[in-house]
């Protein structure tokens, strides 16, 4: 994995590499049908993406956290084009995927594949690991003749790590641990060679002595086959272990996206700052400053004009904050930041507002 | 400091169509006033059985063996509401609604239950849950207790005028709050927490913990805090005690646990466990799954998955050995890998 990060930080930012699929002011709105009341007035929209842009590039896993009900989950699924857009693009292959149909359809769904979080549900019961992994063949019409597929299975199989394969063939899910599971569900999405990834909390739902070999499993796959991965996590120090970018996504947005070493040591938005200050370290010697922030996340149907977050910052101004969006800015390289302060924030480590609780 | 609770030998098993699941074998540890102790392991691994096992709130088809003694204050709860099972010889049956029994629960032992999501009733008050439990332990007035639960909610920082509110009106993190101030309600000696804050987001995590840390500590309650978090009990922990199928495997402070580590299993729990601090290390997982606890290995149960196991892990159960005054381990070989693995 080193030569990998290696060689693709002698790239540059990686900019120069290929875009594998790009997303442009991305909005998903999902309209609440109050009662009687959706018959006169403005309809009620829950904003849960609204404006998001990035890339994705050849070979690269762009982590995207935040709190639940952040939008990261629907993002994925707008990737997957398991929901339409409400706006925006998704370009991939310089084409928008919001107008495939038909065939175009089902060929981009053959790029693109999922891996979701619980593999106790996302598994169909009755389904032998044959069956489950052989499925997306029979659907695409890969491989001509049923050895033919059998064998891909199998490859995929012990890709996916669980060897000897002709051993796993025919049994089902309950037969299988919660990690041979998940490897079961990340055979069937690789079975296809897909363009990329979606994966949805992967190893939230594994114990710890699991969890580590899924995660080591995706990044070898990442460095055998060059799939890039969106990997969507609530939890940062995972995101810190798999992605080579993140993006931190606050209400429907992104508010600071950037080199995942720029992201956790020399973050700049003060969401950004509190939500790494909260994570428990796995140190007893560890002297745990807190970035406070008031209240809790509010609810996408009201939400607040102006940044998104100022309710909630420590450092927000009237008269600024309350009243403009502020836009995605870049603060250096590759790492881009929303918000008004990020100039000042870069210059001068903010006055740390913490809590000593030790 | 005042010893508060002891455990010793707790063997607590369940009785199944084909046999029986040794949940939880052999654990001995004490509690002093005031501490908090971390109790870690994965799923399954009895922890929770464990927590649950003290105040004996187990599912019926739980025995308790002979000879396992959860001494709280004195008094062996084991013996308190437990007969000799007619059943299974070597068993107790825990008595359920045994009188002297649910003295000591949630007045001196109450419980923060794992998704506090689901531990309220959907259909009563926040508020007259707390009250009710107030006026079932305590020969106070409604006007006293509702008192007494403003009091509450002020110190885990909820507005009073939230008493009245149904469940589904809270928030995830103001549930839990809710469920800290329902138990501190009666003033108790020892708190359980299983998982309190496993279904919040970081921030919430975050600030409950802090909120718990600092009413422990005024309160000068002792907690047991179960969790398979490493890094919440690295936080929150004076002493720690690792679990692995049904096992106490090591136990210590927590500078002992993560600076010290003297058991395979502790070091490669570490291990697998992403920080999100200092150098980015590729995380070691652990090869195997956990034993199936109907059928478990016969020597050391971590044996199949130990990079360090010999012959003799696989035939005898490893003794308890003190490596350090309070540090305990249970391995054959504590001695020799003392100091050699490395936590960090």
């Amino acid at each position: 994995m080193v030569n990998w990060v290696v060689s693709k930080m002698a790239e540059g930012n990686g900019d120069d590499r290929n875009v594998v699929i790009e997303v442009r002011n991305l909005k998903k709105y999902f309209e609440l049908h109050v009662g009687m009341f959706k018959f006169w007035g403005e309809p009620i929209y829950v904003k849960a993406v609204d404006g998001i842009s990035f890339k994705l590039h050849e070979g690269e896993i762009l982590g995207l956290v935040g709190e639940s009900g952040c939008g990261k989950t629907t993002t994925g699924r707008l990737l997957t084009r398991l929901e339409d857009p409400t706006a925006g693009e998704v370009i991939f292959q310089g084409r928008n995927i919001a107008t495939l149909k038909g065939k175009e359809l089902k060929e981009y769904r053959r790029n693109v594949q999922m891996i979701f979080q619980d593999p106790y549900e996302s598994l169909n019961p009755r389904y032998t690991v044959q069956k489950t992994v052989m499925e997306p063949l029979l659907i695409h019409g890969i491989g001509e003749t049923y050895d033919d597929k059998v064998e891909l299975v199998i490859k995929a199989l012990e890709d996916a790590g669980l060897r000897p394969a002709e051993e796993y063939l025919s049994r089902f899910p309950h037969e299988l641990s919660g990690g041979q599971r998940q490897r079961v569900a990340i055979a069937r999405a690789l079975v296809l060679r897909p363009k990329f990834i979606v994966a949805d909390e992967p190893v939230s739902m594994l114990d710890v002595s699991i969890r580590a070999g899924v995660m080591n499993l995706m990044l070898d796959l990442r460095e055998k086959y060059k799939i890039p991965y969106v990997f969507i996590t609530h939890d940062i120090a995972v995101a810190r272990y798999m992605s080579d970018r993140i993006a931190v996504m606050y209400l429907g947005r992104i508010v600071e996206i950037g080199e995942t070493d720029e992201v956790i040591f020399n973050h700049v938005h003060p969401y950004t700052r509190a939500l790494i200050s909260a994570v428990p370290v796995p140190d007893p010697d560890h002297k745990h400053g807190r970035v406070e922030i008031k209240g809790e996340i509010p609810s996408p149907i009201n939400l607040p004009p102006g940044c998104r977050f100022w309710p909630r910052c420590p450092y927000a101004q009237k008269g600024i904050c309350d009243v403009k969006d502020p836009p995605l800015k870049e603060v250096s390289p590759g790492h881009f930041v929303a918000c008004h302060f990020a100039e000042k924030f870069m210059e001068e480590e903010p006055t740390e507002k913490t809590v000593d609780v030790s | 400091m005042a010893e508060l609770l002891k455990i010793e030998n707790l063997s607590i098993h369940y009785k199944i169509s084909t046999g029986w699941v040794y949940a939880v074998d052999g654990v001995s540890f004490t509690i002093n006033r005031g501490e908090t102790m971390g109790l870690v392991g994965e799923s399954g691994c009895g922890k929770t059985t464990t927590g649950y096992g003290i105040t004996q709130l187990l599912p019926s088809n739980a025995y308790i063996k002979e000879g396992s003694k959860v001494i709280f204050d004195g008094t062996d709860l084991v013996q308190l509401s437990t007969f000799p099972s007619k059943k299974f010889e070597g068993y107790r049956k825990i008595e359920e609604y045994h009188p002297e029994m649910r003295k000591f629960r949630w007045k001196r032992i109450s419980m923060i239950f794992q998704g506090a999501m689901n531990a309220f009733n959907p259909v009563y008050k926040v508020g007259d849950q707390i009250i009710e439990a107030i006026l079932t332990h305590e020969n106070v007035t409604e006007e006293e207790a509702r008192k007494r639960v403003e009091e509450l909610y002020k110190l885990v920082g909820i507005p009073k005028d939230r008493i009245d509110n149904y469940p589904h009106e809270y928030s995830g993190g103001m549930k839990q709050r809710a469920m800290i101030a329902m138990a501190l309600a009666l003033n108790p000696d020892l708190i359980i927490a299983d998982e309190p804050t496993t279904a919040l987001d970081v921030v919430t995590q975050d600030r409950i913990l802090g909120e718990m840390a600092r009413l422990q500590k005024r309160e000068n309650v002792a907690m047991i805090l179960i969790t398979h978090d490493v890094s919440v009990v690295a936080e929150m922990a004076h002493h720690i005690a690792v679990m692995y199928a049904g096992n106490l495997v090591e136990k210590g402070t927590a500078r002992e646990i993560f600076k010290e580590t003297a058991h395979p299993y502790t070091e490669a729990l570490l291990k697998a466990f992403p920080s999100i601090k200092g150098e980015k290390k590729r995380l070691k997982a652990i090869p195997g799954s956990p034993p199936d606890l109907a059928n478990p290995p016969k020597g050391c149960r971590f044996a199949p998955r130990c990079p360090y196991a010999k012959d003799i892990c696989l035939e005898q159960e490893p003794p308890v050995i003190e490596i350090s005054p309070g540090h305990v381990t249970k391995c054959h070989f504590a001695e020799e890998l003392y100091g050699e693995l490395g936590g960090e």
